[in-house]
């Protein structure tokens, strides 16, 4: 369970965060969308302490992770997985030292055993035989899900997804978003999409909130998105089309 | 002013979480070992290169106005304590701050612009442990190392200009090297280069981790990174001249 209490964030007179609230129940994927720039970004390193909030608070299954010590967020971030942008692989790593770094940085497993670890992995994202592969070898939809395979090196109960299909043609976006809602099911992972992709949206959640000049409004299913009366969120929906 | 104080205040507080994780013992021995690899041995070429030159170039000039007054015997000494306390350290500072600083800020900095420092956080890993420890150790060990083999070279530089060019007598270019460089000039010149090191380390890994934009954001951090590392060089050594030799 992932609850943020009045998360307040600002960067310096821009408000970012304007005191939000909202739980998310284990198992559900959640979509976050809005335009470019407001925040959304913010919000995913928020729940993930790599960005301190102004005030106001996350709480992970209960636990408020701005009161944790350095070992205790380490052990909170190995149940999170992050799935970046830009995929952020390690680019002086292979594909498989990529996987295999915070198994090798945080686990006492033998390198027999990470390696059989990453080789799952890899073949999860249907990425099997690019172990040797540098990063700048793979095409961007390769890059992402070696980024998805990185993020489930501690099979995570949390999966955060940043932008997971910007950028990629139509064929690869399709192809990440299934990965996506495969590992839902095979992991009955929580999931939060970052994207203003409203394809990704229809596809990989199970509810929609969009975010507004700092604040969450309720948008309910995806189907619920496409029918949707707010007129902000109508705007963004139909790309301004009507 | 208020900009500059803040920054002061963020490399104070880097220095700081240095300091506390290489007492916590908890440094990545590997890749600090990879780090002095790359930092010092892989410098050494260039440093020695520098060394020699300035050596002889040094000599010629002092050798040259000093065997005018009849004081050529004496270009050993002066030699030798021109390498061992200002010459040695600052030809290694320089290119420490100029090849490794400048690698240091873009390494980093890449990784910074393209979300890599956010992964590392994201996957459990200190940036400071994983990036600036190893940087700053190796920084703070092999820049003595370098500056040891630059007063060698250098001195030997000088030797060979002194005598063979200027024709100065290879014993008194020894003998007075011996008698007039004293213990506590090689060590304050090596004391002072630890000082560099760990200075250029910090500075150059705080320009790395507070790199903004994409490539543009990186080659500005590159250049004040070596910027302010040489001149943060400069006027440190002067000051501890002043402290360790006056």
């Amino acid at each position: 369970m992932i609850k943020l209490n009045n998360l307040t964030k600002y960067f310096g007179e821009k408000k970012v965060l304007q005191g939000v609230n909202l739980d998310i129940p284990d198992g559900e994927s959640l979509a976050v969308i809005g335009p470019s720039g407001c925040g959304k970004s913010t919000l995913l390193r928020l729940i993930l302490r790599i960005e301190e909030p102004t005030s106001g608070s996350v709480l992970i299954n209960g636990r408020d992770i701005s009161r944790l010590d350095e070992d205790q967020l380490i052990a909170v971030r190995e149940k999170i997985g992050m799935v970046f942008q830009s995929g952020a692989l390690f680019d002086s790593l292979t594909v498989f030292e990529n996987v295999a770094f915070a198994l090798r940085e945080h686990s006492k497993l033998s390198e027999r055993e990470i390696a059989r670890v990453v080789r799952e992995k890899l073949k999860m994202v249907e990425l099997e035989g690019t172990e040797t592969l540098m990063p700048d070898e793979l095409s961007g939809g390769m890059q992402k899900r070696v980024g998805i395979a990185r993020a489930l090196a501690f099979d995570p109960s949390i999966i955060l997804y940043d932008e997971p299909t910007t950028g990629l043609d139509p064929i690869t976006s399709v192809n990440i978003e299934n990965l996506m809602v495969k590992l839902s099911r095979e992991l009955k992972s929580t999931s939060v999409v970052v994207t203003h992709v409203m394809q990704t949206v229809y596809k990989t959640a199970e509810r929609v909130v969009m975010l507004h000049e700092g604040r969450f409004i309720e948008v309910g299913t995806p189907e619920e998105a496409q029918k949707a009366r707010d007129p902000i969120v109508r705007k963004f929906v139909t790309g301004g089309k009507e | 002013m208020l900009q500059y104080l803040e920054e002061l205040g963020q490399i104070s507080q880097l220095a700081w979480a240095v300091i506390l994780g290489i007492f916590s013992g908890k440094t990545k021995i590997k890749l600090t070992l990879e780090q002095i690899v790359k930092i010092g041995y892989e410098s050494i070429p260039l440093a020695l290169a520098a060394s020699a030159f300035v050596g002889m170039v040094f000599a010629l000039q002092v050798a040259t106005e000093f065997v005018k007054f009849g004081a050529g015997k004496y270009v050993g000494g002066i030699m030798s304590i021109a390498m061992a306390r200002e010459l040695g350290p600052a030809l290694a500072g320089i290119v420490i701050a100029a090849r490794v600083a400048a690698s240091i800020t873009a390494e980093i900095g890449t990784m910074k612009v393209t979300e890599q420092i956010e992964a590392l956080q994201a996957l459990g890993t200190n940036p400071v442990r994983y990036l600036v420890i190893p940087r700053f150790i190796a920084c703070a060990l092999m820049l003595p190392v370098l500056t040891i083999a630059s007063d060698v070279v250098g001195f030997l530089g000088g030797y060979l200009v002194g005598i063979f060019v200027i024709h100065i007598n290879p014993v008194e270019y020894m003998e007075t090297a011996r008698s007039m460089l004293t213990m506590w000039d090689v060590w304050g010149g090596l004391i002072k280069t630890v000082v560099f090191g760990m200075l250029i380390a910090i500075i150059a890994c705080y320009r790395g981790l507070t790199t903004k934009g994409g490539a543009k954001g990186v080659g500005e951090a590159t250049t004040s990174s070596v910027v302010t590392a040489l001149i943060t060089i400069f006027v440190v050594n002067y000051f501890l001249s002043i402290a360790f030799f006056k």
